[in-house]
């Protein structure tokens, strides 16, 4: 009975348990749906940002990435003011360099930070794991800044859709996997952080959001260099506001406190200092600072006035005057030297053609190339066609957030246009607008299917009467062919998304996820064969040569070698000094008795080249050694680039010209190539990377002697000999 | 020219030897009817069996043998073992002996002492057959010093032909067995043979004790010189079921040093005759039933090794990142994970003790300095420690996941480790079950206290307007 009884009770609490689980309100269903759904996002984008470890291992991606491993490293080991101070001997010998005022110590303080607090409580994490994982953590937080941005600007809908789209988007999966520890990692989420923030802070007028978003500026000026985008950005949108005469408190008091204070902490970073009062890319953002400060005089006046007449004089006069007085400050500045004109960097943003003629340096890298509409297909997919789409939406719905993200959209796509890497930022933008298409479509189909039933339901309860019927009639017959449309429509947008999905997933796992210092290839039974050639060489290094050893290679390599070999390197990623690393592009381009020269003067003990003629490795030194010859020859008239040329062609085979077959960089890739065979049924000597055989097989070395080869040659290390004894 | 010059310091040295014979008096009277000594030059470590029958001619009992050493020998000396066999030929059992070192008041020119304890004295008349098993490392040096790619590694071993001891030997004959029948030079104290890959000396009669006839053998031995310079091997007991053994090796190449080029097209194509002496990879025997193997080193992991585990023993092949040429040095680590009832028991006391081996896995590598760390769970106490030879001991502190007061570490060092010193080491400690909850209950807790937080929040409306 007993037992009856409590079983019964149990049901009982069962029934009331599940009653009232149904029973939730809508509203509560719907938030526990948004924040499971938001868990599961922010899991997702983490995890599939985990490719790289598993098919490879935990360990820092490509150059950049290796700097800041060290730099952080360091950071932990010696604490902060040391590493403020941090002037580094081990690169760019015999200049150095002064790291703490050169970088952005973001990124670093960031990974310290979430070490230290690991190890408080008790973790016993290495350093490493934390580097590995910065920037899949980030992603994680930029869904969540990309859900509330949504919401800010569309609706909560469209908050989940862009959290979930920019959680897998190949565009921002590309620098942000584990492992890829850059300062865009980082930065993106800041980037996000700060715009929305801002967009909040220009839709309440509320101070606070307005300090918020300055301290997003904050941090988004000490981890990337992409801050300028945001100093820009906001000035323009503001003078777009201004001038679509959207002006309100509101945006006065978000832009004003925002930039102010924005700007005095960011000047509290060594490396951007005084810029934004100094430098003409900064000056745009006070240019709006102090219209807006007219505009606010005048609209004061306004009000005081009645007469309208008075005004419009009023107006044209302070307006004459205050252009008047903004042109020649900036004259008088730009001409007295105070401001700083624009950068290289800068211009080859606004002009794409301008670096290939000017700045050779920043053309030779392959992420500072134009975009091809290829990759704009691989990182976007269907967002490409859903970013029209959501503009339209936008347009549609104009109001101070859509014109800010239609601004934002715009601008980053021409960047990306200009350049690959930009991408990036405009991967939010994309995404963010994208999902207010996704939303609002399937938020359309799915009403009309809705309101739909309720007609047909009412239509069936009520009575069969004449005319009235006969109109139901009409509309019944119309309402199967919406409501399937509907349907269809539905399906094909699911269809588009999964489509979507199944393309990142898939890019993910085989392009984005090669740490690219260990290179994977399928053998010839499709298994896969790994070659660690770099690590083979870089621990060479630092564990058999001399301490103080210098290593001269392309300034590639600066940063892997300084960081995995612990050696001193003449020159490295960071490319601040163009005559150094055109030193290096002469010694390299040049015959051996005249490199020996340079190298003596620049106490060289070590060469290090990559060769990729016996894997088939194509991004090897023979390949980068036209930018060789430009960077160098750039410096020194010496070098001129036709001479390595034959008719304009670019050849190591037979035909190639004699420059070309005995500089340095040749002999020291093809050293003793001339014996091996590489593949079967082509003579010694084959180069497979360039499906050649090679022009000098026979190359003898004078004055550098052959140290150390990588088991797939790979990388090969030569030392330099002393000089010879004169008696 | 150099090896005679060598040898003359060797030679005042037997003179002085001579001189001092008159005047020494031994203190036991004991003999060696019959002395065979056999010395494995085919490694790089060097094995010496020494077989010696002990009489007793003196009246008092003795229980105690010595083993005489030369000053420079003592220092390479990494294990001596000695056992002393009774019954005949085929029935021959080996009771194990103790070996410790000792001080005579009048040894000649610093002569170093072993004594084996006997475990019954030897009383007059009685005869005792010993066999002692001594290696030596960092004994083989290499001449020439440097050598290129193409070249083979020559060695100097430098001995005494007449065996080195406190007593009279009646009759010994030493036999040298190098790697190959390429041998330079050796020298001839006659009766000397050869034949192939063996050098005998002697038979020699009577020589009294203290004698010293200085050898010199010049000859290729192409072995890996592996040498661990420095090993840390770091044991992590968790009562939750595994051991974790992390071991962090400085691995160098201790033979002829690499001179001027290195050539891969060569070491690729004549792999005979190119860098022979090299090395590039090492078996490393571990524990049977490990699992979850690692080898990395500072900058990541090798991706070149193999691993084969079965339920007698596991053996990981290693190959270090490039092939170690004399002189070229390698760092990594290798981890694994133990099963940990193969391991820890429970002693009658009710302590627990952890047995493990103690040793250099790496086969046929000497370990210049080991130092095995034992972290014992969180909350462990009374750590004591027992091991078969003399090491240093030390206690530390270390703190792990989760870890709030630390976990107590046993530090044991001993200089020269070879692969025969794989002995059992024991580590008691008591240990009361409960501490194992600590660190779940701790996130246990912590999870709560953030739920409980949450629903707080989300409970309390901290806005000021209303």
């Amino acid at each position: 009975m007993v037992v009856g009884n409590a079983e019964s009770m149990k049901s009982d609490l069962l029934s009331s348990l599940s009653i009232r689980w149904i029973k939730l309100k809508t509203k509560q269903q719907e938030v526990l749906i948004r924040v499971s759904i938001l868990c599961l996002v922010y899991i997702l984008a983490f995890i599939s940002r985990l490719f790289s470890v598993l098919r490879y291992e935990s360990m820092i991606h490509e150059f950049d990435p290796y700097f800041n491993y060290r730099t952080t490293l360091f950071l932990t080991q010696k604490g902060f003011y040391e590493f403020w101070n941090w002037f580094d001997s081990e690169s760019w010998y015999p200049l150095g360099r002064i790291i703490g005022g050169t970088l952005y110590p973001g990124l670093m303080v960031t990974a310290a930070l979430l070490y230290w607090s690991l190890r408080f409580l008790r973790f016993a994490v290495h350093i490493r794991e934390v580097c590995v994982l910065t920037a899949p953590f980030f992603a994680s937080n930029t869904t969540l800044v990309a859900y509330f941005f949504g919401k800010e600007i569309w609706d909560s809908g469209a908050g989940l859709v862009a959290a979930a789209l920019i959680a897998i988007c190949p565009g921002y999966i590309s620098r942000s996997v584990a492992g890829s520890y850059d300062n865009e990692g980082v930065a993106i989420f800041a980037l996000l952080l700060t715009f929305y923030l801002f967009v909040r802070a220009v839709n309440t007028g509320s101070l606070a959001w307005a300090l918020a978003s300055a301290f997003g500026y904050f941090y988004m000026v000490s981890a990337w260099g992409g801050y300028v985008f945001i100093i820009n950005l906001i000035p323009l949108y503001v003078l777009v506001l201004l001038l679509t005469g959207r002006y309100s408190m509101r945006l006065y008091v978000a832009y004003n406190s925002m930039y102010v204070l924005g700007m005095l902490l960011a000047m509290q970073i060594r490396f951007v200092g005084f810029q934004h009062v100094q430098s003409g890319e900064h000056m745009a953002a006070m240019g709006v600072f102090f219209l807006m400060q007219v505009f606010y005089l005048l609209d004061w006046v306004k009000h005081l006035l009645s007469d309208t007449k008075l005004f419009q004089a009023f107006l044209r006069v302070t307006v004459t005057c205050a252009v008047g007085v903004g042109v020649i400050a900036l004259g008088v500045g730009t001409a007295s030297g105070y401001i700083s004109p624009w950068t290289g960097r800068f211009y080859s943003l606004l002009d794409p053609t301008y670096a290939k003629d000017h700045i050779p340096i920043i053309a030779s890298v392959s992420e500072h190339q134009p975009t091809a509409w290829s990759s704009f297909m691989f990182d976007f997919h269907i967002l490409l066609f859903l970013f029209p789409a959501g503009l339209y939406f936008c347009f549609k719905r104009l109001s101070d957030a859509t014109i800010f993200i239609v601004m934002y959209g715009l601008t980053s796509m021409y960047f990306a246009g200009v350049m690959v890497r930009l991408i990036l930022v405009a991967t939010p933008a994309v995404c963010l607008i994208s999902a207010i298409a996704v939303s609002a479509t399937i938020k359309n189909l799915t009403y009309l299917l809705r309101t739909k039933r309720k007609v047909s339901q009412t239509g069936s309860t009520e009575g069969i009467n004449g005319a009235k019927a006969s109109s139901k009639a009409l509309l019944d017959r119309s309402q199967p062919f919406q409501k399937n449309s509907a349907i269809a429509l539905l399906f094909g947008a699911f269809y588009l998304l999964s489509k979507y999905a199944t393309h990142c997933n898939w890019v993910t796992s085989e392009a984005y996820s090669s740490p690219s210092i260990v290179l994977a290839a399928r053998g010839a039974h499709g298994d896969r064969v790994i070659f660690d050639d770099y690590r083979e060489a870089y621990f060479w290094l630092r564990q058999n040569t001399p301490q103080d050893a210098k290593v001269m290679s392309w300034w590639d390599y600066g940063y892997q070698i300084t960081a995995m070999g612990n050696r001193t390197v003449i020159v490295d990623n960071n490319t601040w000094n163009n005559t150094h690393i055109a030193t290096v592009g002469r010694a390299m381009s040049s015959y051996e008795d005249e490199a020996y020269e340079i190298m003596r003067s620049l106490d060289v003990d070590y060469v290090l080249v990559v060769f990729g003629g016996v894997t088939g490795y194509s991004s090897d030194d023979i390949n980068k050694f036209l930018w060789m010859v430009r960077i160098g020859g750039g410096v020194f008239p010496v070098i001129k680039e036709p001479h390595y040329l034959v008719n304009g062609e670019y050849r190591v085979d037979k035909g190639a010209s004699p420059k070309m077959l005995n500089c340095l960089m040749y002999k020291l890739s093809y050293y003793r190539f001339g014996e091996l065979m590489t593949e079967y049924g082509k003579p010694p000597g084959y180069d497979r990377a360039r499906g050649v055989e090679i022009g000098n097989k026979d190359v003898k070395l004078e004055y550098l002697e052959e140290a150390f080869t990588t088991s797939n040659w790979i990388v090969r290390i030569y030392k330099v000999k002393p000089p010879n004894n004169r008696w | 020219m150099e090896a005679q010059l060598r040898l003359r310091p060797l030679s005042l040295f037997t003179l002085l030897l001579l001189s001092l014979l008159s005047t020494s008096s031994s203190s036991h009277l004991l003999n060696v009817i019959n002395a065979e000594r056999r010395i494995d030059l085919t490694s790089h470590i060097v094995k010496v069996f020494l077989t010696l029958k002990v009489e007793n001619t003196g009246t008092i009992a003795a229980s105690e043998i010595l083993l005489a050493f030369p000053p420079n020998e003592v220092d390479h000396l990494a294990l001596v073992k000695a056992a002393a066999a009774t019954g005949k030929r085929k029935k021959k059992t080996y009771v194990p002996l103790d070996v410790n070192p000792t001080e005579q008041p009048d040894a000649p020119n610093g002569t170093k002492y072993l004594a084996i304890s006997l475990v019954k004295p030897l009383g007059a008349g009685e005869t005792v057959t010993l066999e002692v098993l001594y290696i030596l490392a960092h004994s083989l040096e290499p001449f020439p010093a440097e050598i290129s790619q193409s070249e083979s590694q020559l060695v100097y071993y430098s001995d005494s032909a007449i065996i080195l001891s406190p007593y009279h030997i009646k009759q010994q004959t030493t036999f040298i067995k190098t790697p190959s029948a390429k041998i330079e030079s050796f020298s001839r104290v006659e009766p000397t043979n050869r034949a192939g890959t063996e050098i005998k000396y002697g038979p020699y009669e009577d020589h009294s004790s203290h004698s010293f006839s200085p050898i010199i053998i010049h000859f290729e031995n192409n072995n890996p010189f592996a040498v661990v310079e420095d090993l840390v091997q770091e044991v992590e007991i968790s009562h939750w079921g595994s051991i974790q053994i992390t071991e962090h090796y400085k691995l160098a190449h201790a033979g002829a040093r690499h001179k001027g080029v290195f050539s891969r097209v060569e070491y690729q194509s004549k792999p005979s005759i190119s860098g022979v002496s090299s090395f590039k990879n090492l078996l490393a025997r571990l524990p049977p039933r490990a699992h979850s193997v690692y080898y990395r080193d500072e900058i990541g992991n090798i991706s070149s090794s193999h691993f084969r585990s079965d339920k007698i023993k596991s053996e990981l092949e290693i190959e270090p990142r490039y092939p170690l040429f004399g002189g070229w040095k390698a760092t990594f680590v290798i981890g694994y994970k133990l099963p940990l009832q193969d391991f820890l028991f429970e002693s009658p006391d009710g302590r627990r003790y952890l047995n493990f081996s103690f040793g250099c896995p790496l086969v046929e590598t000497v370990a210049d300095k080991l130092t095995v760390k034992v972290a014992l769970p969180e909350g462990s106490k009374d750590p004591s420690v027992e091991v078969p030879f003399p090491v240093e001991q030390r206690l530390e502190t270390k703190y792990s996941y989760l870890d709030v007061v630390g976990r107590t570490v046993v530090v044991l060092e001993k200089k020269n480790v070879v692969p025969d010193h794989n002995s059992y080491f024991q580590v008691y400690y008591t240990f009361k079950p409960i501490f194992m909850l600590a660190e779940p209950l701790m996130l246990v807790s912590a999870f709560f206290l953030f739920f409980v937080a949450s629903v707080a929040y989300l409970h309390i409306d901290p806005s000021i307007r209303k």
